[in-house]
């Protein structure tokens, strides 16, 4: 048993999943699943195809060149059998794999230095050109707050920034569970944990804490 | 060369001939001609049938004259047989025949075509066509028996065995029922007839058989019977040709036994007068139905007789019985043997020059010929060890016998139970890992492609390049730190974002009005509310503006909500009372149509305009009533579709039979 990597999208195929063709000439096919199949059916050229490891591999996506992807390889040379041997190949799997994800890793941030700058020049320029667009305190609103300063016989200062906030609630997007877990791996190896919540829920932050703690 | 001749078309009879030749006149060309043609096109018309019935009988005399075998181009062998069998000239005048008449034919041909020149009328041509015609017909007619005759040559031809003249061939001759056909039968596949009395055999047959990979011909021969030449028979003849002009080894057939109804005497006899025929071939003296008699039993003078023919060395003697079968095989291979010898040794004699210098193709074939042999004569012998030879023969009774997997397997539990240990031979380095379990699949990856005899020193150069970039700060990692300027600018960016993309959202909803009618953006009327909205999002008061909106509006048109029979007191008067009719129509009809006007009425104001504008219509139709032109308020039927040619259904012809 063997898990061979898929012929079209380079996906493992493990054994009982997939299909495999083996064309008149003798050279056999694994497909992980039907997507595959019905791709390579119709012709489709994995490299074109973004979603595949061809693809990935051409446009320089993933790491191609590195000392680790020399380890696995068919030798179709029998080796005896040889406990130590067999611990010892055991033990350099893990390592293996373990020095090739950081290294992805490090590919991987380099691939994306340089994107924090160019999406923050693109914010920049786009409020830059597009202040109107920005949601501005209502009519109403401001009358109503005019009108409870009269009552009050004070002023009532209300930060422009939490108005705005206020004023984008309505469309604020609803996200389930209210909390999104982001787990972020870290190059040196660890792994990282981040809440992020949505707007509308940073908004309601008070409010919520105060509920726990009524809960304590 | 050729040696058969199964493929000569048949020879039609002067009947067939004439048949052929004149229905095929009248098919192939034209037969309408008439009087009043011009007489240059009647004489083309009958000098064209004169000619091309003389080219088609030309044509049938020469297919006939080719397809015969022209007795000087063929082998002697066959030239003979044909002369024999056929008699050649005979065979000859036949064909002289169909010469002469084809030349004929063409001379008629020829006289008639120019007399047709100048013929003045159609029936004069007419009359010399049929001249032609019947004197090419009369000469066939006189062609009968000549025909006939080469019908039934070709007949008999085609049955002919085909005698190659100068492939190996074996030549069975000798007295009538000695035996030569059951030889043939013994050593071919031919079915030969074998019967007790003189004569069977009444033509030359053919037998192919196989020795060391050549192809062999054995030729049986009718019986000969010993008086000159001239007064042979037909039968005896072919047997005398095919001895004396194939190169072959020739075996006299004898009886000892006088079975044959023929004395030894007359046997010996016979070989003598046709010995002069055996010049330059092998001999071989085949002495038959030994079971019955041998040479031995021979009486002393017939066998000092025998003796004396065998001396010349040139001939040698066989023994056989085609009853028994006794000596059948070792005769031919002797006789196969010595002609292939003989041959090869001709071929030798032919190739070499009188100087002995071998030339030609002889010299290509000796170069090419080489035979290996061992070096210095040593012969090869194979080896066996010793301990093969010394090991003991198995036994079952045997207590000592060596332990069979047999055994193992009966030890355990026989067949179906017991299961053959494979591990148990392997040769590990150490015997304890034999029944070692090992993963297939760890971790995702496939074990069996990381198993490499140097991983350590791989492994170990992986650690080395990896301590090198760690102490290079490969691996450090800058956490770029979020400034809140910049947190605020993203998020402001993602609003405008988001805004952008519902004003997209709504544009694109305005363009689904596909396939209606677009209102011009200043008719499409909007609420109040949604000003106020838009206004109010943009920061603006919007009390002043509405107030001021709704007192200016305008109070919709339309039928008031109130009904007309419960109106209030202040409701118009209708001025006209209304007629019956005119107040049963308004009721009956519906409410979403207009009440119908008159359209003389319609349009004009009072009485005077309409007046004006009837006598205005009527000036303008006048023009066209004087030109008596079709204006439009004339009658018009038009055309109408006739009923024949679009109704009814179709069958399953072609679709345009209206």
């Amino acid at each position: 048993m063997r898990i061979e990597d898929c012929s079209f999208c380079g996906r493992p195929a493990y054994p009982s999943k997939g299909i495999t063709f083996v064309r008149n000439d003798g050279k056999s096919f694994r497909f992980c699943r039907s997507k595959c199949n019905r791709n390579y059916k119709m012709k489709r050229n994995p490299r074109k195809l973004k979603w595949t490891k061809a693809y990935r591999r051409n446009a320089g996506k993933e790491m191609t060149v590195d000392s680790t992807l020399q380890f696995a390889a068919r030798r179709n040379e029998p080796v005896r059998y040889d406990r130590d041997l067999a611990a010892k190949t055991l033990a350099a799997i893990k390592r293996v794999s373990e020095i090739r994800a950081r290294r992805e890793r490090v590919f991987y941030k380099k691939r994306m230095a340089g994107k924090r700058e160019r999406e923050l020049a693109a914010a920049r320029k786009l409020v830059a050109e597009n202040e109107h667009l920005l949601p501005r305190l209502r009519g109403s609103e401001k009358k109503r707050l005019a009108e409870l300063a009269a009552e009050r016989g004070e002023d009532v200062v209300v930060e422009e920034e939490e108005q705005m906030l206020l004023a984008t609630r309505k469309n604020a997007v609803k996200a389930f569970g209210g909390e999104q877990r982001r787990v972020k791996v870290r190059v040196d190896g660890g792994v990282e944990e981040e809440i992020v919540r949505t707007i509308r829920e940073e908004v309601d932050e008070e409010d919520d804490d105060e509920d726990v703690d009524m809960e304590d | 060369m050729k040696t058969t001749w199964k493929d000569i078309p048949p020879v039609p009879t002067h009947q067939e001939f004439l048949d052929i030749v004149l229905s095929r006149t009248q098919r192939k060309l034209p037969t309408q001609i008439r009087a009043g043609f011009k007489i240059s096109r009647i004489r083309a018309f009958y000098t064209r049938k004169v000619k091309f019935t003389q080219e088609t009988f030309s044509e049938k005399f020469a297919s006939i004259l080719d397809s015969f075998p022209r007795l000087q181009d063929i082998h002697p062998f066959h030239k003979d047989l044909l002369n024999t069998l056929y008699d050649a000239d005979h065979f000859k005048i036949a064909l002289g025949q169909m010469s002469t008449a084809k030349h004929l034919v063409e001379t008629i041909s020829r006289d008639y075509v120019r007399l047709l020149k100048y013929a003045q009328s159609l029936y004069q041509c007419k009359q010399l066509k049929r001249a032609a015609l019947g004197r090419m017909a009369t000469l066939v007619k006189r062609l009968k028996d000549p025909l006939l005759y080469l019908d039934q040559v070709r007949q008999h031809l085609g049955r002919l065995p085909s005698i190659d003249p100068n492939t190996r061939t074996l030549l069975i001759c000798g007295y009538p029922n000695v035996g030569k056909s059951s030889f043939l039968r013994s050593i071919t596949r031919a079915d030969v007839d074998v019967q007790p009395y003189a004569f069977t055999t009444k033509s030359l047959f053919v037998g192919h058989f196989d020795y060391k990979y050549l192809r062999f011909q054995a030729i049986d021969t009718p019986g000969i019977l010993d008086h000159p030449l001239e007064e042979m028979n037909t039968i005896e003849m072919q047997s005398i040709t095919a001895i004396a002009h194939l190169r072959s080894a020739i075996m006299y057939f004898m009886d000892l036994s006088e079975q044959c109804g023929y004395s030894v005497q007359a046997q010996i006899q016979l070989f003598r007068s046709i010995k002069p025929l055996f010049a330059n071939k092998l001999v071989f003296l085949v002495v038959n139905k030994i079971d019955v008699a041998r040479p031995e039993d021979l009486q002393p003078e017939l066998q000092a007789e025998l003796q004396s023919i065998l001396k010349s060395g040139e001939v040698e003697m066989l023994q056989l019985s085609c009853n028994t079968q006794e000596g059948v095989q070792e005769v031919k291979n002797a006789a196969c043997e010595r002609l292939l010898a003989e041959r090869v040794n001709q071929k030798l004699k032919a190739g070499t020059t009188s100087s002995g210098a071998i030339g030609g193709r002889l010299a290509e074939v000796m170069a090419r010929i080489h035979v290996a042999q061992p070096m210095g004569g040593q012969a090869l012998e194979t080896f066996i060890p010793e301990a093969a030879k010394n090991k003991k023969k198995y036994d079952k009774e045997d207590p000592d016998r060596p332990k069979l997997a047999k055994d193992v397997e009966v030890e355990n539990g026989g067949a179906g139970v017991f299961n053959v240990d494979l591990r148990a031979d392997w040769m590990l380095k150490n015997p304890e890992w034999k029944y070692d379990k090992m993963p297939e699949i760890f971790e995702g990856k496939n074990v069996y492609d990381y198993v490499d005899p140097d991983i350590d020193a791989k492994l170990a150069a992986l650690e080395e390049e990896e301590e090198k970039l760690e102490q290079e700060g490969f691996y450090d990692s800058d956490e770029d730190i979020e400034d809140d300027e910049e947190a605020e600018i993203m998020r402001k960016a993602e609003l405008i974002r988001e805004k952008q993309q519902l004003i997209r959202n709504e544009a694109r909803m305005k363009k689904r009005l596909k396939n209606q009618a677009i209102i011009p953006r200043k008719f499409v009327k909007k609420p109040l509310s949604e000003m106020e909205d838009a206004l109010d999002t943009l920061g603006v008061d919007t009390t002043d503006i509405a107030e001021r909106a709704r007192a200016t509006a305008i109070r919709p048109r339309g039928r008031s909500m109130s009904r007309q029979a419960t109106a209030d007191a202040d409701s118009m008067d209708v001025d006209t009372p209304k007629t019956d009719r005119q107040r049963l129509r308004s009721l009956s009809r519906p409410a979403s149509r207009n009440p119908t006007v008159s359209r003389r009425d319609d349009g004009v104001q009072d009485e005077a305009t309409r007046s004006k504008a009837e006598r205005i219509a009527k000036l303008n139709q006048k023009r066209m009533n004087r030109m008596a032109r079709q204006g439009e308020a004339d009658r018009h039927t038009s055309a109408s579709l006739t009923k024949h040619l679009v109704a009814g259904k179709r069958g399953i012809g072609k679709t345009n039979r209206r």
